[in-house]
């Protein structure tokens, strides 16, 4: 065990230790469930002193325990015992996943596993801890909900959900992100081989990037209507500029002898850019496509507070929270992250499919 | 037909210049280099840096234009030359690209000069062997060491059957033992091939090791001081090298750059 392990072993049983004697101050309200719990975690802190089942599934087990009893005693009147030892829960959930970690030559499928599970582990803690503190500490719901409100309001409204996602996400952000960086690559291949075009359109597109969003929304409400066209022109606008500068960026990235080298070939202009400027420009492409996609879903959804129709997560997020049903906002809040989640996710997924070359993708054994 | 192409030269210039411009005036990089380079020859440039050898190298190539003078590659322009795929060119760093295996690297250019898949695959395999890596094609670039990266940039340049092979320092950046053992390759691969070999260095035991001529070079205006044909034997172990004729043409060539250094 590292020192480390040991000082979040120690702290850990010091806060089960501490939960054990406001408990017994505080006599009876605690109750004997509660009692006993600090007592096993506070027994978990001080066996690491005697080296006494020193695995992680002790801590784990522990740490869980724990959890579930606070998850069933939850009310707005919760003992005073209940925050040292909600503490000392996350201390030994954190030793679990350290201990895990740390532990060398695992099968390979098992740390694959871990690696994916470390991560939901993690963010299954933040929302325990979100669900007791706002409730145990009563914090009112129109400032934070609950997460169990959250989902139950979730669960309750998936079809306007749906409707929002399918309007914001998949036709105003979407067709958006596909026509702005689209257009963007095939400007920056034109402005790559028309010096002109470099010199003018550059500049211009640097000045439309500047553009506050808040401006160029009602314009484009004008321009294209209420519905979804007008936020996938903002979309356009707001991705346009990304795109471009990294995909010049990217052509010229190519080393001169490379390029000598395809002329000792006498390669075509066209045989250059397909199979030495495009690869070396991927990497450039590929941060351009994920900075893109945030910046797309960011665009739809403010871009809707300037007029749209009565659908779309921007809409419902507005009106929502002029009626202070603040679990519906942050139902669509949740859409949206998971929406940009995954399509971020998704994209550094393909990244690491077409530049697997690049150093920073490079596996050590292929 | 065949013994009139067999008399032109594989490289003649006449009179060669070439000036560059820059902030403090012109620069003569070469200035009336006059050379002739037999077919089957293995010619060393040598010099110190800034003597024009590389550039050399550039022009036969047709990566640089001269500004005076006349070059003829195989008896056409450099371009013409360039345009037919008449050279391989091995640059200073192997230069391969990083997403494609070294089966891939090497049919690069068989790709671009539209070569059927079926012959690009044989020819690619036939080359592999001749620098001794085979069972390296899948690998990337970035898996091989130094040394096998070059060898395979050899292998590129080799890979389209051009008679002429211009090498530009293509061992420098590689530690001593792994240069002598490419040196003794490069000699076997010369004999086996009867290709044209131009090879850039500033090591005089590596040009008079390989060589059958030696162009010495001197920088300010770059020129040509002196070329010496070697008369070392054909077969030429690595120990020929402490021999008495190798020591004394290697003599013959820092005499050659040192009268170089003393025109400055």
């Amino acid at each position: 065990m590292t020192g480390f392990q040991r000082t979040i072993a120690t702290l850990g049983g010091l806060a089960a230790a501490a939960a054990l004697v406001i408990a017994f101050i505080g006599s009876g309200e605690a109750g004997i469930a509660l009692l006993a719990a600090s007592l096993v975690l506070a027994l978990a802190g001080m066996r690491h002193h005697f080296s006494l089942w020193p695995q992680a599934r002790v801590d784990l087990v522990a740490s869980l325990g724990g959890m579930a009893l606070l998850l069933s005693r939850l009310d707005g009147d919760m003992p005073t015992a209940s925050w040292p030892l909600l503490i000392a829960c996350w201390l030994f959930g954190w030793l679990a996943v350290e201990k895990t970690m740390a532990a060398r030559n695992l099968p390979k499928a098992l740390s694959s596993v871990l690696s994916l599970a470390v991560p939901v582990f993690f963010g299954a803690w933040i929302i325990f801890a979100w669900e007791v503190l706002t409730i145990g500490l009563q914090i009112p719901t129109v400032l934070l909900p609950p997460p169990s409100m959250i989902a139950v309001r979730f669960a309750e409204s998936t079809s306007i959900l749906w409707a929002d996602f399918q309007q914001t996400v998949i036709k105003a952000a979407l067709s958006g992100y596909i026509l702005g960086c689209g257009s963007a690559f095939m400007v920056a291949i034109l402005i790559d081989r028309v010096p002109f075009l470099q010199r003018g359109l550059l500049p211009v597109g640097n000045f439309v990037s500047a553009l506050p969003i808040v401006g160029i929304a009602p314009i484009m409400v004008m321009w294209f209507g209420f519905d979804w066209q007008s936020k996938a022109a903002v979309v356009v606008v707001m991705t346009f500029f990304p795109m471009l500068v990294n995909t010049v960026a990217g052509l010229q990235a190519t080393q001169a002898m490379e390029r000598d080298l395809l002329r000792t070939y006498a390669s075509s202009y066209f045989q250059l850019l397909i199979k030495l400027r495009l690869p070396t420009a991927a990497p450039f492409i590929f941060n351009a496509l994920k900075i893109n996609s945030t910046l797309a879903l960011i665009g739809a959804i403010v871009a809707e507070f300037f007029g749209t129709p009565i659908v779309g997560l921007g809409f419902r997020i507005s009106t929502e929270v002029g009626r202070m049903n603040v679990d519906m906002v942050w139902a669509e809040i949740v859409v949206a992250a998971l929406a940009g989640s995954l399509s971020y996710g998704l994209l550094s997924l393909l990244e690491r499919q077409v530049t697997f070359w690049h150093p920073s993708n490079r596996r050590k054994t292929p | 037909m065949s013994q009139d192409s067999n008399s032109i030269p594989a490289i003649r210039a006449d009179r060669l210049c070439l000036t560059f411009d820059s902030n403090d005036g012109p620069v003569h990089a070469l200035k009336d280099v006059d050379l002739t380079i037999e077919k089957g020859d293995f010619v060393s440039f040598i010099g110190p840096s800034g003597c024009g050898k590389t550039t050399l190298l550039r022009v036969i190539a047709d990566l640089e234009h001269p500004t005076g003078g006349a070059i003829s590659v195989n008896g056409k322009t450099p371009e013409e030359a360039r345009l037919a795929g008449a050279y391989g060119y091995v640059f200073q760093a192997p230069a391969l690209l990083a997403w494609r295996t070294i089966e891939r690297n090497i049919g690069l250019p068989l790709e671009i000069m539209g070569i059927s898949r079926a012959e690009q695959a044989e020819r690619v395999k036939r080359t592999l062997e001749l620098v001794g890596l085979d069972g390296f094609g899948r690998k990337f670039p970035w898996q091989l060491s130094g040394g096998m990266q070059q060898r395979a940039s050899i292998a590129r340049a080799l890979a389209f059957d051009a008679e002429l092979l211009l090498m530009d320092e293509p061992f420098g950046a590689l530690d001593e033992i792994v240069r002598d053992h490419l040196n003794e390759q490069l000699l076997q691969l010369w004999k086996k091939t009867g290709k044209t070999i131009c090879f850039v260095t500033h090591s005089i035991p590596e040009a008079v090791y390989l060589s059958t001529r030696i162009v010495v070079m001197s920088p300010r205006p770059g020129r040509v001081t002196d070329i010496i044909e070697s008369d070392l034997p054909a077969e030429r172990p690595l120990d020929i090298r402490e021999s008495k004729r190798f020591l004394e043409i290697a003599q013959r060539v820092r005499n050659g750059l040192r009268e170089g250094h003393s025109y400055d």
